[in-house]
């Protein structure tokens, strides 16, 4: 090993300044231990957020794309994804995907954390609902949640300040259900709709998942990062982890990165803790096998990097006479939570949840209008544009993937960063009970929007574009040859680094993952705290 | 292998290319003077166009080298009516890379200020100024209400 500076040494070392990286380095700022963050990517600045400027959608294909692999920026990692139907998604800088994410905020459900004994698939969570709730409301408070109480899908649960509202879109769908007699209820939503510790409330602009110019939507860099700063967490910006270290005591000692300047360093630390996604952490917990972790760090049970669930989306949209929402609003709307809970009728386990969504912008009303053959060439773009523009509206379907071993995160053997470290490789299919599910999906989409009066209904499943959910490969479990970590994010292997990512999750329900992500986060950090004086027993 | 940063081309269509996307372009979006609307060709909008190509470049380059392929020539020989057969030949059998056009083009002419105007938006970003969006009728949610509890218990 060629010798690298080493920096002072902290208590807590944290690795990604993300939706979880953030909250657990909030909830250990009161221990008053020195606490440092190294995250690969720098600070986004609102000002330079695409909906400041005329080109607001163009750049979403551009330095704002959500493919790393399409921004190539230099925050960013080449993720090999050949072998997978569906692409990953992130955003690399302080709030991680948090920066990027629409804010769809839903809490997983009780049932979801007993798949196993419930419904005979997967395994159990070792935490359950009831523990995971004061964090879920923690979590709420800090990022800002909106909502309406009284959803009957989910145990009471408090509003943090009233729901974004329903508009012309959640009206019309929401009528649509009502005819069917299917639950649908306002969408929590990590978006502030009031003036909310300092930040400004939602003005509509649209455009959630490029960044939020108005800072109303709750990415980590306008919530749990400044309170953290304050409370003297340090955080350093454009440092990029390659490896972990380890002593003969199998515990780890710090982590090589390299800094702004591309140097390498040695940080060493008391107390290490993975915050880099569902591809991020296994990514470098592999890259970290030595002598002594030959299959990789916190590996004996072969288990990193295996079981990555991302959701399969499908995507069903219509048009309608009259003008609706559009490109205004939050694209978040309301939710239905009716194919939530496991129904042997339907052929498949488990279920989803669907997100309704509000219109597009000229741009993207064209570029999919043309793409599914209702936007023509020629002399009738005009009118065709007219009738598509401003009235459409639909849902996404978001599907729970069951853990798969086949479906998993490797070291691409050529594929490098810039700093050279070995590029993650996806290998990812769709399982059969989660295709059965998008059908499903779709044919009841199809219905809620024929119920609603929609003409020209599309749908698209799976959606190639939305590996934006990272989860399960570095899964939490009692026994250590099922599990990477324990049920509070200890990994059994190495006993002072601790995972709190979305790739601790058991299994990924059928709802966006982030307010559990955080609410695990927030409840490591509790269990860490309680148990500071035996941690490492 | 090792994935450089920034390795973004910021080459731009030579003459040549420049000459079938200009072609292609008028026929996906012509002018309409029904409308008083500007077609994806006008002068301002293609020079957007062609200023914005970003990352798009090699797979444009590669759609319209396809075109020129299927044409056995530049495509602006050949007569319109051939033009137009020929493009939706290309669409069908190539999907993806005629994607790539309309984006390309599209992304252009629909922040073109007479177009924005034209479909009813205001000319500017939507920052600061923001939308506004009308809470809608909470009162629909009734129904949901008093149909009750639906998630299951799980101890
Ligand atoms: C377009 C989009 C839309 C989304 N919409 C929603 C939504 O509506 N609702 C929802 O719940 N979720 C949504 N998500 C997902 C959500 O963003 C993630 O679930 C969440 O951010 C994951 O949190 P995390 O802490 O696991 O990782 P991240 O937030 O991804 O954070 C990981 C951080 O680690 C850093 N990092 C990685 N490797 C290294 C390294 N080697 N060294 C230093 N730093 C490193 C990264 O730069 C990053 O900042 C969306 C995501 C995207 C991309």
């Amino acid at each position: 090993m060629q010798s690298v500076t080493r920096n002072e040494p902290v208590d807590v070392l944290i690795i990604g300044a993300g939706a979880s990286g953030a909250a657990i380095a909030w909830s250990l700022a009161d221990t008053k231990m020195r606490i440092l963050c190294l995250e690969q990517g720098d600070w986004p600045r609102s000002s330079d957020f695409p909906s400041t400027g005329r080109d607001w959608e163009a750049r979403q294909s551009e330095d704002y794309s959500i493919s790393p692999n399409r921004r190539g920026l230099a925050a960013d990692y080449p993720i090999n994804e050949d072998d997978s139907s569906i692409k990953i998604a992130n955003y690399n800088g302080v709030g991680g995907g948090t920066v990027f994410y629409a804010g769809h905020f839903p809490r997983l459900h009780p049932s979801d954390f007993r798949v196993r004994s419930l419904d005979g698939v997967a395994d159990d969570w070792p935490i359950d609902y009831r523990t995971l709730e004061p964090f879920y409301a923690l979590n709420d408070q800090m990022m800002g949640v909106a909502s309406l109480a009284g959803d009957p899908a989910y145990p009471p649960k408090d509003a943090v300040m009233p729901p974004i509202p329903l508009g012309r879109t959640g009206e019309k769908l929401g009528s649509a259900m009502n005819k069917l007699g299917w639950h649908w209820w306002p969408s929590d939503s990590a978006i502030s709709t009031q003036e909310y510790q300092g930040r400004a409330p939602c003005i509509n602009l649209g455009h959630c998942p490029a960044g939020c110019a108005q800072g109303a939507k709750a990415s980590t860099d306008v919530t749990y990062w400044p309170e953290a700063v304050r409370s003297r967490v340090e955080l350093r910006t454009r440092c990029r982890v390659s490896r972990i270290e380890t002593n003969d005591e199998q515990m780890a000692t710090g982590a090589y990165y390299f800094d702004p300047d591309g140097q390498e360093r040695f940080q060493p630390a008391e107390i290490v803790i993975m915050a880099c996604n569902g591809i991020g952490t296994p990514r470098i917990l592999l890259n970290s096998a030595s002598e002594r972790f030959p299959g990789g760090l916190a590996n004996s049970s072969g288990l990193v990097g295996k079981n990555l669930m991302f959701h399969p989306y499908a995507q069903i949209r219509g048009h309608f006479d009259e003008p609706l929402d559009g490109y205004r609003g939050p694209p978040i709307c309301i939710w239905s939570m009716e194919f939530y809970e496991t129904d042997p009728a339907r052929g498949f386990k488990r279920g989803y949840c669907y997100q309704f969504s509000r219109g597009l912008g000229p741009v993207r009303t064209a570029t999919t209008g043309l793409a599914d053959g209702l936007l023509p060439w020629g002399d009738e773009h005009h009118a065709a544009f007219r009738r598509l523009f401003c009235r459409s509206a639909g849902m996404v379907s978001i599907c729970e993937d069951l853990p798969e071993e086949i479906n998993r995160v490797t070291l691409d053997p050529h594929l490098k960063d810039i700093n050279g470290i070995p590029a993650p490789k996806i290998t990812y299919r769709i399982g059969e009970n989660t295709q059965r599910m998008l059908d499903h999906s779709v044919a009841r989409g199809i219905e809620i929007l024929k119920a609603a009066g929609a003409r020209d209904i599309t749908f698209k499943s799976p959606l190639p574009y939305a590996g934006w959910h990272l989860m399960g490969t570095a899964r939490m479990g009692h026994d250590p040859k099922r599990s990477v970590v324990n049920a509070w994010g200890r990994s059994h292997d190495v006993k002072n680094l601790f995972i709190v990512d979305g790739s601790v999750f058991v299994t990924s329900g059928g709802v966006n993952p982030t307010a559990t992500i955080q609410a695990v986060a927030l409840y490591v950090a509790d269990q860490i705290k309680s148990r500071i004086y035996d941690l490492f027993n | 292998m090792i994935a450089s940063s920034q390795t973004i081309a910021l080459d731009e269509l030579s003459p040549a290319e420049q000459e079938t996307l200009h072609c292609v372009a008028s026929h996906m979006i012509p002018p309409s003077e029904e409308l008083g609307l500007p077609g994806a060709t006008d002068p301002a909008i293609f020079a957007d166009i062609l200023r914005s190509i970003g990352r798009d470049l090699p797979a444009l380059r590669q759609a319209l080298h396809a075109i020129t392929e299927m044409a056995g020539g530049p495509l602006a020989v050949l007569s319109s009516i051939e033009q137009r057969a020929l493009l939706s030949r290309f669409r069908s059998g190539r999907p993806d890379l005629a994607g790539v056009v309309e984006a390309v083009t599209v992304r252009c002419y629909y922040r073109d200020d007479r177009v924005m105007s034209s479909v009813g938006m205001e000319v500017r970003p939507p920052f600061p100024v923001g939308f506004a969006v009308p809470q809608g009728d909470w009162s629909l949610l009734e129904p949901v209400r008093s149909r009750g509890k639906i998630y299951r218990d799980a101890d």
